[in-house]
């Protein structure tokens, strides 16, 4: 253009709101700001409506006794107890039945998840029957079908169902032999012990062995049988025995054996089966994910079936499949919650529900409530992170 | 050159030659096969010799990687015989296992273990199927890595490789296995052209060596090169076969005219 | 000696030898390829004999060789032994489990916001309907306030009906296009903070984004319920409707923006810089360039997250609210009706119902998802 000289003057000054860092830090304090003045706002809400409550704030009533019985404890429970006893209770009760959970829904999830890549018609179409069905059904109303339409309609004490080896299962619950270990069962649980260790040491010397020699050894099944005539033999020569405590019907009740109430039963059914559907998809998925190809080359290679799944498909599947398993390990725990609906004790149940009810504490029980799922929910994702950063395929 | 016309039914051995069975590599005689009710593979009849080497050619979707896939029965057959050394497949699975072991496949897409390294890709198979000692198979993995020229990948993962030198290793993998017989599905025709001609060297000097192939390819510099015999597919069905200077100077069927005036521009 | 060969005449095609064709070549392959498939087929089969009987048994009325006693039977029909579903029961109390204790002269009411979401949804999921825009908006925006009004009353002359007498399948309905409405764009948003380049945006964002996919929403309804009414300044309601529609909000939105980041993340970095060459300012190039086809790509992911709402409102009846759930929980101790499978029945209903929604819907996050990859590519 014909005003040239401009182009020698010195750059214009940016105007100061146009500056992108002036600009980013000028959104920055507004958002703080909002942020700050709302939770001022709510404190200072909250604080008067405590006030007007005669309400006190603080972690103190932890340490009061808590005057309330707890059904289902792991640990020694009752109503001199104090209240961080019980959220302990609710805690562990959370933690067992996402164990036991997690341990099944692992189990039925994964065969669900081969079953619907099954060339067998009938199988694959069971599978996806089961999976549409039960994931797209809540898992509130599946846990309500379960404790009330199914163990709530259990006969009465009197009337109990038998099943095989001593197990009954009534409107109270399952109840199973317990088993009832000796003093020198000691010597069993050391031979386990022992077992494990060789069972350890056989695999090395397998290895090894192939690797120098090339020759193979069943490691499994001779691991198995190994097992079996240590912990056997072990059994036989410390003279120990276990006596199970079946359970015997009274009066009234069953006493002795293993109880189990209806909640925790109807919780864990409820979980896994839920759970499970979950987790066939991902099981599905990951090993879909592993191209055709791959099984043809081991095949070209003469890899049998056996040895094709194991050294091939299944390392690359579970590089898939184990990133969204640990988040419905996570979902499962979370969802263990909604025992609190149909009374099993865990954590929501007697800590947010029963305490926070009794003490009217609610931002403290909520918040510690709220502290132990992040807490889950951090340790899963920093497991995850390892996890991830462990396995990645190397790419370019 | 003295052109046979035969009909399917009396189709044999190229030329009726009498031949003893261990020169012969791959028989297979009137072979069928369907997808569900698409007759993709039509009344086959192939022999194949000890160290013979054999290009297909065809259109797209005319059955050579399905040929190719039944001779070591990615893909079953429905009729007719296929015969491998001397080992007819069926369904049984020592025999598949058996006919496996000795036949090599390159694949479109290389298809290398991408959790393994190049190094763990040679040796998974001599020592899982062979039983041969880890040494003894990593040593026989840089050697053949060496052939293959990129010894120094050996650490590396197949996502860290190129193209042509991926497919490299792919050779090189089943060559480890000390196949008798290699079977090449389109070994070139997913790289660069720069790449194409490593790959070429390899399957050239192979070939020098007298290995058994089988080879489909659009190549035709590498079928005129090395070819024993050229075999024109269409249809599911063998059109034409020749050696490769008469094949490509004096093509007989409509179908191959075609075709070689589309390829050969 | 010549290994010359030309084809003279054509095989034909012909079809497969029987073995691999028909029934029994599919059954062969299918079902008995192998000893252990074998088995499996036969375990299936006695399964199915096992279970299927009993099954029609209990769901299918006497009409059509069941046991289940049909709609307008009588409770005494339930109570025989071995009866089976009692749909009588349902039919009897289907208002309750749509409505709630909605008061029956005003059915009209919520009958209308049913036709009109109906009406408004159809278009706005078929993807070959133009004007998706103004559909957007009317769906977005003008029905949730007409809906509000309409069901609310108080104004033009309605009838006011307060909260605690909606109920059932229009609660459910409700919270959940509630809760995804809402956290549309308060996803949105969180998902842009969460991509900011600005620190303190973008560590609020991440730390209400991963708190509240932490922790379980039953324990975000509790707080909704027990702590929102404390926040407020004194005096002030806090409905209890409101409050769980707060809970649920806040906690789709949060799952809502890892979803919307998932899209934002797929897009070419090209994009981005593409817009910025153009000289459009971040709004714009988030307006008209990055969220439309960020957007788009997550459709499926944005129902599969309202599937998960939609089931998950069910825990609102653990806060008191009569959403299907708790309608059919609260109505099985209904003595009228009480018969051995009158729980069973309930249940059954519910399940079927949230099966509908739910599995309708996946089928459509399924087909968007065909879609959209096969429109992807060239
Ligand atoms: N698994 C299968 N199921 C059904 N049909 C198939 C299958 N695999 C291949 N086909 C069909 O069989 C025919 C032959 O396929 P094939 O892959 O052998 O062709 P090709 O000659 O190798 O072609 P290209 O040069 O494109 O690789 C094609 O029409 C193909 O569509
Ligand atoms: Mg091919």
């Amino acid at each position: 253009m014909a005003v040239q000289g401009n182009l020698r003057t010195a750059p214009p000054r940016t105007s100061f709101f146009n500056d992108p860092v002036v600009r980013g830090i000028i959104y920055q304090v507004v958002v703080a700001a909002i942020v700050i003045g709302f939770f001022a706002w709510i404190i200072v809400n909250t604080a008067q409506n405590l006030a007007a409550q005669n309400k006190s704030t603080g972690f103190d009533f932890l340490f009061r006794t808590a005057g309330f019985n707890i059904s289902f404890t792991l640990i020694p429970f009752d109503r001199s107890s104090y209240y961080w006893e019980a959220f302990l209770v609710g805690l562990l009760n959370t933690l067992l039945v996402a164990v036991i959970g997690i341990f099944f829904a692992t189990i039925l999830g994964f065969v669900l998840g081969i079953a619907r890549l099954s060339s067998n018609w009938l199988i694959s179409r069971f599978a996806t029957v089961y999976v549409e069905t039960i994931r797209n059904i809540p898992l509130l109303l599946q846990l309500f079908f379960w404790y009330f339409a199914v163990l709530k309609a259990m006969p009465a004490v009197r009337d109990s169902i038998s099943l095989p080896m001593g197990i009954y299962i009534n409107q109270r619950g399952l109840f199973v032999p317990k088993p009832v270990p000796d003093d020198q069962f000691v010597w069993v649980y050391a031979a386990v012990v022992l077992a494990l260790v060789l069972c350890f040491a056989l695999s090395r010397w397998a290895k090894r062995r192939l690797e120098t020699t090339g020759k193979r050894f069943p490691v499994l099944l001779s691991s198995i049988g190994l097992f079996l005539v240590v912990v056997a033999v072990g059994f036989v020569l410390s003279g120990a025995s276990v006596s199970f405590d079946m359970p015997e019907l009274q009066r009234f009740n069953f006493r002795g054996g293993l109880e189990l109430p209806p909640e925790f039963v109807a919780l864990v059914f409820g979980l896994t089966i839920y759970t499970a559907a979950f987790i066939a998809e991902n099981v599905r998925g990951g090993i879909q994910a592993v191209s055709h190809g791959q099984t043809e080359a081991a095949q070209s290679l003469g890899l049998k079936e056996g040895d094709r799944l194991r050294l091939v498909i299944v390392p690359q599947a579970m590089r898939v499949i184990i990133p969204p398993l640990t988040s419905q390990y996570l979902n499962l725990t979370k969802n263990s919650s909604l025992g609190a609906a149909i009374g099993y004790p865990e954590l929501v149940n007697v800590f947010t529900g029963t305490t926070l009810n009794q003490t009217g504490k609610a931002i403290e029980v909520i918040a510690m409530t709220m502290a132990v799922y992040l807490t889950f929910s951090l340790l899963t994702s920093a497991f995850m992170n390892w996890y991830n950063g462990r396995v990645a395929l190397v790419e370019r | 050159m003295n052109q046979v016309s035969q009909t399917e039914s009396t189709s044999a051995a190229p030329g009726g030659m009498t031949v003893s069975d261990t020169d012969v590599a791959i028989d297979v005689v009137g072979m069928h096969k369907w997808y569900g009710d698409f007759h993709v593979l039509r009344d086959i009849d192939l022999r194949v010799m000890r160290g013979e080497r054999i290009v297909i050619a065809g259109p797209s979707g005319s059955g050579k990687s399905t040929l190719i896939r039944c001779i070591n029965r990615l893909e079953e057959h429905q009729q007719g015989q296929i015969i491998v050394n001397g080992t007819e497949l069926t369904n049984d699975l020592k025999r598949i296992d058996e006919v496996r072991r000795e036949v090599g496949m390159v694949f479109q897409h290389f298809n290398l273990f991408p959790h393994l390294t190049i190094l763990q890709n040679l040796t998974l198979a001599p020592i899982w199927v062979r039983g041969v000692p880890k040494a003894e198979a990593e040593d026989m993995a840089m050697h053949y890595l060496e052939r293959v020229k990129i010894p120094e990948q050996a650490m590396k993962f197949p996502g860290q490789l190129s193209g042509g030198q991926q497919q490299r290793v792919a050779i090189a993998r089943s060559l480890c296995m000390q196949p008798k017989i290699m079977l090449f599905d389109e070994p070139t025709s997913a790289l660069d052209p720069e790449m194409v001609k490593e790959v070429l060297e390899v399957m050239i000097s192979l070939a020098q060596e007298g290995m058994t192939m089988i080879c489909v390819t659009h190549e035709m510099g590498f079928a005129r090169q090395v070819a024993n015999r050229v075999i024109f597919m269409d249809q599911g069905q063998i059109i034409e076969q020749n050696e490769p200077e008469a094949f490509f100077s004096n093509p007989q069927h409509e179908r191959t005219k075609l075709f070689l005036s589309q390829i050969l521009h | 000696m010549s290994i010359a060969f030309v084809r003279t005449d054509m095989a034909p095609s012909q079809s497969p030898p029987t073995r691999s064709s028909g029934l029994v070549g599919w059954a062969r392959k299918n079902l008995f390829a192998t000893p252990v498939d074998t088995i499996f087929t036969i375990i299936g089969v006695l399964f199915l004999i096992w279970a299927v009987p009993p099954i029609y048994g209990f769901i299918f009325p006497t009409s059509l060789g069941g046991n289940a006693v049909a709609p307008g039977g009588t409770v005494e029909q339930c109570r025989v032994e071995n009866a089976g579903a009692c749909w009588a029961y349902i039919a009897a109390r289907f208002n309750f489990f749509i409505y709630g204790f909605y008061p029956i002269s005003e059915y009209w009411r919520p009958n209308i916001v049913f036709a009109m979401g109906a009406v408004l949804i159809v278009p706005l999921l078929w993807p070959a309907i133009p004007y998706k825009g103004i559909n957007a908006l009317l769906f977005f925006v003008v029905f949730p306030v007409v809906s509000f009004y309409l069901l609310n009353g108080g104004v033009f002359g309605l009838k006011p009906v307060p909260t605690e007498q909606w109920g059932g399948l229009m609660v459910t309905l409700i919270i959940s296009l509630v809760g995804i409405i809402c956290s549309i764009p308060i996803g949105i948003l969180l998902a842009l903070g969460r991509q900011s380049d600005l620190p303190i945006i973008k560590t609020l964002c991440v730390m209400f984004i991963e708190l509240w996919r932490a922790v379980p929403l039953i324990t975000v309804l509790f707080m909704a319920s027990i702590m929102l009414p404390l926040f407020m300044p004194q005096g002030m309601t806090v409905d209890k409707l409101l409050r769980a529609l707060v809970g649920v909000t806040l906690f789709a939105s949060a799952y809502l923006a890892e979803v919307v980041r998932g899209g934002l993340q797929a897009l070419p970095r090209g994009q981005y810089e593409a817009g910025a060459s153009l000289g459009l300012s971040y709004w714009k190039r988030m307006f008209f360039i990055i969220l439309p086809q960020a957007l788009k790509h997550v459709i499926p992911g944005i129902v599969n997250n309202f599937i998960s709402l939609f089931k998950d409102t069910s825990l609102v009846s653990i806060v008191g609210i009569f959403d299907l759930l708790n309608t059919v929980q609260a109505a099985s101790s209904d003595i009228d009706w009480a018969s051995p499978t009158q729980a069973v029945t309930g249940y059954l209903f519910a399940a079927f119902v949230f099966w509908i929604f739910c599995f309708a819907m996946s089928r459509y996050s399924l087909f968007m998802e065909r879609r959209l990859n096969t429109g992807h590519k060239r």
